[in-house]
């Protein structure tokens, strides 16, 4: 039972949800709405869920003082206090919510992202190497486009820009559009094996 | 060691200090190159262009932090724009509860510039966690998702959203983003309620959009700091994009540079070690 119940919910709940979308009927579209409601309520739960899971996997971290320990005290430090912030003062406009958001989180994030231009630029120097026709390819397509895309490619040679444009217009959209329709096939059929009952994995302990 | 390997093995450090020094120092002393316009960004500049004063925008700025200096000049461009116009604005982040912080800090920016009052000339709904529900939500009924904006006040007692249902009442959806939240947007929104979609997003992401742009699912797209300062230059309002282009010009071409070098290198070793071979 513990498996054929959520098998049947999934199953009808699926089926119904593919057979109100091509029918604009009055019913239909009351069952759309409820079940957007329950979605809502489904999607508020998880946040709950996950905030719970972290808090006890970085508790169980700190007490038995595993490797990182202090990472932990400062994830649930950052946690405890912004939420204290926040239910006291409120999150908008000039409160200490929204200044510990720009003069601490802020700067922290943005900071983080900003380095990867730092291992970008070592490992494009390391790695793009023309060692194979299809190596060189890649290559030159990227060099095109890096300087392409910016002003100053115009001012080195004008028509850089025609061939960045057409290099992204053309082949690369080709190649995503190819990975999208992939992708879109792929979710359909996985969509259809759990509707169906063939793929259960998502109810756990099930290879 | 040769000079060869010497080519292909600089060390890290002075590339990292290179690339310091060749975003910071057209910081400092600007060139000001001309930014040419692409036509993604002219396309969605020029929908946006063509509405009439109190039309309404869904802008949704799904970005964090980390992305914000790419995301941040858009949204404030667009922003602008809108405001200038006398166009009403609903704003959400739908990808991340960081992008609140940074959504009310680019929403405040153009209000002030512009003298615009919430409530009556923008909405702030704020972030609900599941983005394809909130999306869809939407689409019924914007009180379906957000009974209240951001600042708790309840939708119906917002001047500005009475008469206003759903993705009917909007003109044009535009989502900030530096997730992969779009897709979301064009498949839920765009294709199941036929709003019209367009996108801003980081160059990093640009290339996975192009496809949604010759479909028709995308009105038009901004790619990175570069689709930012384009957008600038429309709305003829230079900022921190416009700045930021000169930074990543040099550091571009600091990359392209070491890159053929690290390649002449390599041809050379391999060329020598061909003839020692011999």
């Amino acid at each position: 039972m513990r498996r054929q119940i959520p098998l049947a919910i999934t199953l009808v709940g699926g089926v119904v949800m593919i057979i109100q979308y091509f029918i604009p009927h009055q019913i239909s579209q009351e069952i759309y709405r409820g079940s957007l409601d329950w979605l809502m309520i489904i999607a508020g739960f998880t946040m709950v869920l996950g905030i719970g899971s972290l808090v006890i996997h970085h508790t169980d971290k700190l007490k038995h003082h595993r490797e990182g320990w202090g990472y932990s005290l400062v994830t649930l430090a950052g946690l405890a206090v912004m939420s204290i912030v926040g239910l006291i003062w409120g999150m908008a406009g000039d409160k200490p919510f929204m200044q510990i958001f720009i003069y601490a989180q802020n700067p922290i994030q943005a900071t983080m992202f900003s380095l990867l231009a730092f291992f970008i630029a070592s490992a494009a120097y390391r790695a793009f190497r023309a060692r194979s026709f299809v190596a060189t390819l890649l290559l030159l397509s990227a060099i095109i486009v890096m300087i392409g895309r910016v002003p100053i490619g115009a001012k080195i040679w004008s028509p850089i820009r025609l061939v960045s444009d057409w290099l992204l217009d053309y082949p690369n959209m080709v190649a995503k559009r190819a990975i999208g329709l992939g992708v879109g096939l792929g979710m359909i059929s996985t969509a259809l094996k759990i509707i169906l009952g063939i793929e259960r994995s998502y109810l756990g302990g099930v290879k | 060691m040769s000079i060869y390997e010497k080519m292909m093995s600089i060390d890290r450090r002075v590339l990292f200090v290179l690339i310091a020094l060749s975003v910071v120092i057209p910081l400092l002393k600007p060139l000001l190159l001309p930014v040419n316009v692409t036509k993604e960004v002219k396309h969605l500049y020029e929908f946006v262009d063509k509405l009439k004063p109190g039309d309404v925008v869904l802008l949704s700025l799904d970005y964090d932090p980390s992305t914000m200096a790419e995301c941040q000049p858009m949204a404030i461009s667009i922003l602008r724009q809108c405001f200038s116009k006398g166009i009403k604005v609903i704003v959400t982040s739908l990808a991340r509860p960081e992008g609140l912080g940074t959504a009310e800090m680019a929403l405040t920016q153009a209000a002030q510039e512009y003298h615009k009052k919430n409530g009556n000339d923008y909405v702030f709904l704020g972030y609900k966690p599941n983005a394809a529900a909130v999306i869809l939500a939407m689409g019924e009924n914007f009180r379906l998702a957000f009974p209240n904006d951001y600042y708790g006040t309840s939708i119906e007692d917002i001047p500005m959203m009475k008469g206003i249902k759903n993705y009917r009442d909007i003109k044009i959806l535009v989502t900030i983003s530096g997730s992969g939240i779009i897709d979301t947007w064009v498949i839920y929104a765009g294709g199941r309620y036929g709003v019209p979609v367009g996108a801003g997003v980081t160059a990093v992401m640009a290339t996975d959009y192009y496809k949604y742009l010759q479909s028709g699912q995308l009105v038009g797209l901004l790619g990175g700091l570069k689709g930012a300062a384009e957008y600038e230059k429309l709305i003829k309002h230079p900022d921190m994009a416009t700045k930021g282009m000169d930074g990543q010009n040099m550091a571009h071409l600091l990359i392209v540079f070491f890159i053929i070098i690290g390649n002449i290198g390599y041809f050379l070793g391999k060329r020598a070690k061909g003839i020692k071979g011999r």
